[in-house]
This record gives structure tokens, C-alpha cells and sequence, in this order.
């Protein structure tokens, strides 16, 4: 281990004012970064190096550090830093950091909080999430192997992500003597990558984290290298927020206080710009203008609040605005919108499914929305655009969004915190994908809904009769299609009017261009679904009898009605007896691999967890069936 | 809120008076009037200092929680960060009180002066404060003396499990920082709980930007860390600035006191057991941490002030954590513990 003192610190001025320090120290400011590079690179080594260094290691953690290293160390006698900032037991085990970490030390400038973040290739959103809160991206790079693949990778990603600032940080220079002309030849073969991606400008510094070369120090080492050294930059370099304060004034309101009838806040945290008292603002999506009379804190109030902090506005007039909506400058508004183009990194094992609902958030406002077919997916060790139906787990794409109401937003690239969502499973609340807005549609903003004269209300009173949807579900051959006809005879014979919607039928016309697959088996349900709200609109009992294997589509049906109107049958049958049964022959077909995707064979059945009505078909017979269904119908009237 | 009177005097020592700017607006708040001015006003006048930015992030994830959660409560260790977090609530919720409760896990081996400020503190939030004792613990007479590991296990860890599923609370904030242990380095801010408690780290939902996803089932919950990004000189300097009243025992004074396994321990009442012969000495300690009186390790100190202590923090040359037993016990020892429903 070299003798490292610790210089970021004036140990001399703590011990003889300490007033006159912490007074320094206050009114530091805060830089977030990611390391990206993979284990090989030193990544940890050189973390390890900024936290001891600054002294941020204490005797006791040094200690056992260094029973650590010994036991399970990759540097013989010597400290092993990387076991520093790895964290969890397996990790340590398999030697590998497998999440992202975040670190903090802080220097007499700046305090810094440090993502660390994994070189994996299967681990790219990691290193988004790493990214989405960083202002500037380390990229390590091993003097001995050069530009590589991952070093490609992991600046795109940066890049994409909105990083500005880059240091190409060339690391291992003790083990190539130091040499200048290849930390020359390194550094001048990313500028070719740096700048075909779009990344303008980076700050190269040759260093050694093992030795601390160049890290907190100037090393005598490479008397030739007349840039800064890695902390020197870290402390100058522009903290993005300070831009941030020129843009035009947003405050997402997250949450209205209103602890009494003469007081209404409205809460958030500024997400650009700055705001006075006495500012004209609008609130949107409603678009009503006002002014703001007042920036309460528990402090008092301020004169102005700036970017980055978290307030509470008071209007001058009492205007509607609740969670979700964004006060703005009146004269520079954001957009209002409800179709994008999105940059989409997909975060989950189970891969997007076009056409499914999933819940969008977009800082305070939450959305359902559907996620279309990609147009393309880049490949991040090329950067080339492939064609691609779907999107899998570290996958990146570009597709159209659609939400169900209109989102306030702005583009990705002018404002992260209104252009950047997340993409949450509906069944699992999983966060399955980090989208970057690139810009809205133009249609969306202009198709407006058609005002109706003669309400559903009006359809369903001329039928005496309330609407429903019956939407049965099972394994083929359960006998959805027998029972549900049965319910509509029944129902025809009592006078009312109803449709029922086969799944053969609705196949040979309506859905003919759609095959088996998953993500066609969710537009059948999607559009179904459609056709049977339109009918319930106009007053009817519809039925329809589809197999329907995803709870998230039935899910997605359930909410397109008003509640209560959907009306879930899960045609319960095993799958040995509807295989036994198999009327159409399908089953045969499907077990001899003639029939691809066949539910309940290779592609699954999710049950529904809580059917309204559920019919055991082992025991119950059709007839029976369809008479308790009309009965439930009856009772729930 | 008045913040200057809550400040006990015999806490101000040599910095009497010089930190109590603090109804000021953000141009220069924070920055003591002291030596080292930022040289430009007007760029000084958009430029939010790291304790700004730390404040405005903590009072933004207070805030979702309530947003989004249907029955959020706070956990309240009376500690030094439980009292920046209830601060900031305060911050965040103003003028309205903080819109959900305060739950202390009591084990009831906590130290007296814990308890007195734990009920002010409560009552000056305007909160109601819930104080959960395991009736099994306390049944069975669990102490630190007798049980071991198994006094934590059960008056904390089962004791806040009880705590959660008896009022039903959705959402749960604690004090943890990221800096204090590898494991938690890892954790998210909004981190996610099983209906039976348990943490998954290796199935954490990704955290971007300020996004929080609080989705969950019934039955499930988020324990959520405000101060995630915090690191203990940073708790140390905003209490200095904000004047946030914190339990004396942060600040050296002559304490009953004897030694233990290498542990300094007080002898906050007379259920300590003295050994035969044992007599308390009179020490002048302090604590970085406080827990179990009988469990919590004072060290040697004079720091009687903010000033002093954040001093001796920065000079000390041993972790905040090695004053409590619980960390010892083996490698990534915490890890396992959060596993199973630790905080």
C-alpha cells in the first residue's frame, strides 16, 4: 500500500478553528457522478481510493478491511479497495458488483455522491438508473486493452441519458510505465467514437487508482500530463443545476396543503427556473393564468425560489390545481399532450408487451398507457438501429406512447424531470422501463372526443335495462361459447337485449390479420374489448367468450367500462378434462407441435384471483351454469 | 416555528447566538456569518448548497410518500437523525403539521433522557405519537443483560413488524443513511417489503431520476429513507444550522459510568447490574449513536457543544456504528438482519 495522506481535508484548520471550517464547508456544493467500466477496470480500486483518500474510511472499517483483503482479497498483502464499496454478502462472494451503490465523500469544495454502477452487459439498467440522477460520467478505460466495446457502450448510455460532462479517466498507467504516447493513441481513438455519437467534448486524464496517481494528487510519474487530476475537475466542473435556474419556471405540484379553509399550497419541488412573488403563471393542463403571491416556508417566505428546491406556492386567485398538474411561467408554458415518441430502456425479465396498459409516471402525474410496437431498438454496442417487435430486459427502443389522458411534458433533452417517465406492470407494480420523451405526436393534439346528444345512460333507460359485459374466460374446450350462449337465450326469452362476441367469430372477421402470439393475443383483447364498450354504450348486455389468458388485458377491459359493469366468469375446467373433451381437435394438434402457442400447452394461463362468478364445470352442467348467471344478473340490477 | 427556544442553552456553548439566522431567504441562508463569504452575491443567490439540496430532495420524498400512500408513518428513534427527519417533515408539511404519526419501537431500555425528549418533541410537531412495547418481549422479561441478540430481534425487529401490521401502516419512514453500513449503500430510498417484512436486494425496483414507484398490494409496504443521501457530517452541520434540538447525551458531560467488553456503558438507572464489588465511575462522555442504554458505547470526550462534537467527529478516526454491539457479530451482519424485517 502506498502512504496515502488525506488531502482534501485541512486537518489543521479543523483542530485549530473549527468555526472557520465548517463555515467553509457549508456553503459547498454538490456533484453527483457515475463510474462506469467493468470489474477488470479498476472501478472499485479507484472509488475505494476516493473514500480513503478523503479520508471518508475510518480505523475501525480500515481494520477490518484489511482482514477482508487478506481473506478475500484480490491484491495478496496489499488493501483491497474494491471490497470497500462492494456491498452485499453475495456479491462479495461471486466477486462482481451486481446493483447499483451510491457512495459519498467530500473534498473543501464540493460534496460528491458517487453511483456506482456495473460494466455487465446484461446490466444496462443499472447503469441508466446510476445515470438518470448524475451530472457527470467517469468512463474507466484500461490503459493495457483501450477503447473496448463496454467503454462504447457505457458512453452511449451516458449520452443517452442526458450526462453532459465526461471524463475518460485511462487507468492502469503504472502497468503501461506511464507512457504518454499510449494514453495519446487511447485518448485520440475515443475522440472518433466520442464525437460520432454526439458527444462533444471530454476531459481526459491518464491515472492510476491503485498507486492514487493523478487521483487526488499530481503524480511525478507523469510530469507530461498538464491537465487537471480527477478530484481538480470534479471540484471546477459546472454543477448542472446552476443551468437549470435560466429555463422558463415549472413546479409539478405534488401535494395541495390545505390545513384550514384560509390557507391552499401548493407543494413541490421547482423543476426549472426560478419564481418570485407576483410572477404570472399558468396552471396546466387547465391553463388557467394567475399569479403567485406567496413562497411559504417554515423558514418565512422567500423573495425567490429557484430550481432544485423544494416549495410551497400560494396563488392570487382560487384556481382549480391539485397533484399532478404544473404551475408555469404564464408566457412559456410546457406542452400538453397524450401521444408520444419515447426512447424506452426496458428494465424487466418479462419483456414489453405492445398494446398492454402499463401505469405511466411522469413526475407527479400518473397515466395509463399503452406502449405501440417499436419502430426500432438500438443496439448499444454499435449503435445501429435494428428492427425489433418487442422489447426484452436491458433492451433499448424507440416507440410511440399513448396515454389516456393528456400529460403536462416537455422533451427529455430540455427537462428531465418533465420529460422522463418510468412504466410500472399493473399486476406486479414492477418498474419495468425508464422512457425519455423525445416529442408529442402532432395528431395527439388534435383529435378531440365527439360530444355525444344521446347519452349511454339514455341508450340502456329506452332497453329498460342496465348494461353489462359477461366476459367469460377459460381454457379452450371449457365451454365458454356453450354457456354463454345459453345466457343469451335466457336472456333473449326475458326481453333483453344483448350481443354475444365469439372468439372463432370475431377471428374470421374483425381480427383476421392477428395471429397467436402474445403481443397479438393482446390486441384481439384489446379490440374486443373496444367493440363491446361501443355496444354496452349503446345500451346492451354484451357476452363474449374468448379464452383471454392474460389477467393484465382483462384487467385493462375492466377499466375501459364504468365500475361494476364488467362482469368476469372464469369458466373454470381442468386442463386434463378440456384436453380429454378437445371438440375441435386442437389439443391433438397442439401436443403433436402443429399448433404453436396453444393456451394452457406452451403458452400460460393466468387465472383470474377473484372472478365474480366462478363455474366448476366438473360438477356444474351448462344449464346450470347459465341459470345462476342469469340469476347473478338479476340480484345485481 | 420557533427553533431558537427549543434550542437548549447548555447546547449553543461557544456558538451561542451566531446560528440564528433562520427565518431568511435562500440567498443567504446557510451561509454563517462568518469568515469565507461567497465573493459574488448574485450568482450566491442561485446557487443551493449541498445541505439545501440534501434538504429539498428529503422534503420531496416526504411529500410523495403522503401523496401516494395510504397510511404512512414515521419511525421515531429519538436519535440525532430522527430529529433531523421529523424536522424536515415539519419543513415539508408547513404550515399543516406532518399529515401522518410518529411510532416509537420502545424497548424500554432506552436511555431516561430519550424518553423526556421523545413526548416534547412529539407534542412541539403538533403529531400524534405512537409508542409500541412487544408484549411478548415483555412477558418474557427480555433484557439486554440475559438475551442477547435476541433482546434486539424481539423488542426491535418483532416489536416494529407488531407495530406495522397492528395499525396497518402502508409506509414507513426511517432515519437510515447510506453512508453508514455497505449494505445499506445499495438500498433504494423507496425500498419495498413483503406482507412479511422481508427485503429482497436483489429484486429492488430501479429508482430513476425523482420518480418513486409506491405501487404495492395489499399487504405489502415501502420502507422509505429520506436521508438516504445524507452522510453524519451533513446530519451534524444542519442541526448546527437549523438548531434542531437533539438528546444531551450528544454532548460530553460526567456520566455514571463502567466498562464492559472494551465499551464504555452508562448506568442510566438501577436496573443495571453492577458485577459484586462494581462501583460506577464518574466519566466526562458523549455518544455518537444512541440505542439501549445497556447496549450503547460512550466515548471519552469534553465536546460539550455542536462546534466540538462535529470536531471530534472529524478528527475521530473510528465509524459511528462501532458503538453498537449489533454490527459485530459477523461480516454483512446487517444485510441478514434487514433481510429479516430490520429496519
Amino acid at each position: 500500500m502506498t502512504s496515502a495522506e488525506p488531502r482534501y481535508r485541512v486537518d489543521a484548520l479543523i483542530a485549530e478553528d473549527i468555526d472557520a471550517y465548517l463555515a467553509i464547508h457549508q456553503s459547498k456544493s454538490m456533484l453527483r457522478f457515475i463510474t462506469c467500466g467493468s470489474v477488470d477496470d479498476g472501478k472499485s480500486t479507484l472509488i475505494g481510493r476516493l473514500l480513503y483518500d478523503s479520508k471518508m474510511i475510518f480505523e475501525d472499517q480500515l481494520a477490518s478491511l484489511e482482514a477482508d483483503s487478506k481473506r478475500s482479497g484480490s491484491q495478496g498483502q496489499e488493501i483491497d479497495f474494491a471490497l470497500l464499496v462492494d456491498g452485499l454478502a453475495a456479491e462479495r462472494e461471486q466477486g462482481i458488483t451486481i446493483d447499483v451503490a451510491y457512495r459519498f465523500f467530500a473534498t473543501e469544495k464540493r460534496k460528491f455522491i458517487v453511483a456506482d454502477t456495473p460494466g455487465h452487459e446484461q446490466y444496462t439498467r443499472n447503469m441508466v438508473t446510476g445515470a438518470s440522477t448524475a451530472d457527470l460520467a467517469v468512463i474507466l478505460i484500461d490503459a493495457r486493452k483501450g477503447v473496448l466495446t463496454q467503454t462504447r457502450r457505457h458512453s452511449f448510455l451516458a449520452h443517452l441519458i442526458g450526462i453532459r460532462h465526461v471524463v475518460l479517466a485511462v487507468n492502469k498507467m503504472d502497468l503501461v510505465d506511464y507512457d504518454r504516447a499510449r494514453f495519446d493513441a487511447i485518448v485520440a481513438d475515443y475522440r472518433a467514437f466520442a464525437s460520432e455519437i454526439g458527444i462533444a467534448a471530454f476531459t481526459a486524464i491518464p491515472l492510476s487508482g491503485l498507486r492514487g496517481d493523478n487521483i487526488a494528487q499530481r503524480t511525478a510519474a507523469m510530469p507530461w500530463h498538464d491537465g487537471p487530476t480527477l478530484i481538480e475537475h470534479l471540484e471546477t466542473v459546472e454543477v448542472e443545476a446552476e443551468a437549470d435556474c435560466a429555463r422558463p419556471f415549472r413546479l409539478p405540484v405534488q401535494w395541495v396543503n390545505r390545513p384550514n379553509l384560509d390557507f391552499r399550497g401548493f407543494a413541490g419541488m421547482i423543476a426549472g427556473g426560478t419564481v418570485k412573488p407576483g410572477d404570472a403563471v399558468r396552471v396546466l393542463p387547465s391553463g388557467r393564468t394567475t399569479q403567485v403571491a406567496r413562497i411559504v416556508t417554515m423558514d418565512g417566505d422567500l423573495d425567490e425560489g429557484v430550481s432544485g428546491q423544494s416549495v410551497t406556492l400560494c396563488l392570487a386567485d382560487e384556481v382549480d390545481c391539485s397533484r399532478g398538474d404544473v404551475i408555469a411561467t404564464a408566457d412559456a408554458p410546457p406542452q400538453v399532450a397524450d401521444q408520444f415518441q419515447a426512447t424506452i430502456v426496458w428494465m424487466a425479465e418479462d419483456a414489453l408487451q405492445p398494446g398492454r396498459a402499463y401505469w405511466l409516471k411522469l413526475g407527479s402525474q400518473t397515466s395509463s398507457a399503452t406502449v405501440q410496437p417499436p419502430k426500432y431498438a438500438i443496439d448499444v454496442n454499435t449503435m445501429a438501429q435494428l428492427s425489433a417487435k418487442m422489447l426484452e430486459l436491458n433492451d433499448i427502443g424507440v416507440a410511440e406512447v399513448y396515454t389516456d389522458r393528456g400529460l403536462v411534458f416537455e422533451p427529455y433533452a430540455d427537462n428531465h424531470d418533465l420529460g422522463g417517465f418510468i412504466l410500472i406492470d399493473k399486476a406486479t407494480n414492477a418498474t419495468v422501463a425508464a422512457g425519455m420523451i423525445d416529442f408529442a405526436l402532432r395528431r395527439s393534439q388534435n383529435v378531440h372526443w365527439q360530444a355525444i346528444e344521446i347519452s349511454r345512460e339514455a341508450h340502456a333507460a329506452q332497453k329498460n335495462q342496465q348494461p353489462k359485459l359477461l366476459w367469460f374466460t377459460g381454457l379452450s374446450g371449457s365451454g365458454k361459447s356453450t354457456i354463454a350462449n345459453l345466457v343469451e337465450k335466457k336472456l333473449h326469452a326475458l326481453g333483453k337485449h344483448s350481443f354475444l362476441l365469439d372468439g372463432d367469430n370475431i377471428r374470421h372477421g374483425l381480427n383476421k390479420d392477428l395471429g397467436f402470439t402474445d403481443t397479438d393475443r393482446i390486441e384481439n383483447i384489446r379490440r374486443v374489448g373496444e367493440v363491446a364498450k361501443l355496444m354496452t354504450d349503446a345500451g346492451l348486455i354484451v357476452l363474449t367468450a374468448f379464452i383471454s389468458p392474460f389477467r393484465a388485458e382483462r384487467e385493462m377491459v375492466r377499466k375501459m367500462l364504468p365500475d361494476g359493469e364488467f362482469v368476469e366468469i372464469f369458466v373454470d375446467t381442468p386442463l386434463a378434462v378440456a384436453e380429454a373433451r378437445d371438440v375441435k381437435g386442437l389439443y391433438k394438434k397442439a401436443r403433436a407441435g402443429n399448433l404453436k402457442n396453444f393456451t394452457g400447452i406452451d403458452s400460460p394461463y393466468e387465472p383470474p384471483a377473484a372472478p365474480a362468478i366462478r363455474i366448476d364445470t366438473t360438477v356444474t352442467s351448462p344449464d346450470d351454469a347459465a341459470e345462476s348467471i342469469v340469476d347473478y344478473l338479476a340480484s345485481h340490477s | 416555528m420557533d427553533g431558537g427556544n427549543a434550542f437548549r442553552p447548555e447546547h449553543v456553548g461557544v456558538l451561542g447566538g451566531r446560528f440564528h439566522g433562520r427565518a431568511v431567504p435562500v440567498s443567504s441562508r446557510k451561509v454563517a456569518p462568518l469568515s469565507n463569504p461567497p465573493s459574488t452575491k448574485t450568482l450566491a443567490s442561485k446557487r443551493l448548497t449541498h445541505l439545501d439540496r440534501l434538504e429539498a430532495e428529503s422534503i420531496h420524498i416526504l411529500r410523495e410518500v403522503v401523496a401516494e400512500a395510504e397510511r404512512p408513518v414515521m419511525l421515531y428513534s429519538v436519535g440525532k437523525d430522527s430529529a433531523v427527519m421529523l424536522h424536515l417533515a415539519r419543513k415539508a408539511f408547513y404550515p399543516a403539521p406532518p399529515p401522518f404519526p410518529l411510532l416509537h419501537v420502545d424497548t424500554t431500555w432506552k436511555f431516561q433522557a430519550m424518553y423526556e425528549l421523545r413526548d416534547r418533541a412529539a407534542r412541539e410537531a403538533g403529531m400524534e405519537l405512537l409508542v409500541h412495547q412487544n408484549p411478548e418481549a415483555k412477558a418474557l422479561g427480555i433484557n439486554p443483560f440475559d438475551h442477547g441478540s435476541r433482546h434486539t430481534d424481539m423488542w426491535k425487529t418483532e416489536g416494529l413488524k407488531q407495530a406495522l401490521d397492528k395499525y396497518g401502516f402502508d409506509a414507513a419512514f426511517g432515519g437510515a443513511r447510506r453512508d453508514e453500513e455497505k449494505a445499506r449503500a445499495k438500498e433504494r430510498i423507496f425500498s419495498f417489503r413483503t406482507a412479511s417484512h422481508r427485503w429482497d436486494p436483489k429484486n429492488q425496483r430501479p429508482e430513476l431520476w425523482r420518480l418513486y414507484n409506491a405501487r404495492k398490494a395489499k399487504g405489502e409496504s415501502i420502507r422509505v429513507f429520506p436521508l438516504s443521501n445524507w452522510t453524519e457530517l451533513d446530519i451534524w452541520q444542519y442541526i448546527q444550522l437549523e438548531g434542531i434540538e437533539i438528546v444531551p447525551l450528544y454532548f460530553a458531560a460526567p456520566r455514571p459510568t463502567v466498562e464492559r467488553d472494551g465499551l464504555i456503558l452508562m448506568v442510566d438507572d438501577d436496573r443495571f447490574r453492577l458485577d459484586p464489588g462494581e462501583e460506577p465511575v464518574m466519566r466526562s462522555i458523549r455518544f455518537r449513536t444512541l440505542g439501549c442504554y445497556p447496549l450503547t458505547g460512550a466515548v471519552e470526550s469534553e465536546a460539550a457543544d455542536l462546534s466540538a462534537v462535529i470536531q471530534e467527529m472529524l478528527l475521530t478516526t473510528t465509524s459511528e456504528r462501532q458503538g453498537r454491539a449489533i454490527d459485530h457479530d459477523q461480516a454483512a451482519s446487517m444485510e441478514k438482519k434487514k433481510q429479516e424485517g430490520y429496519f
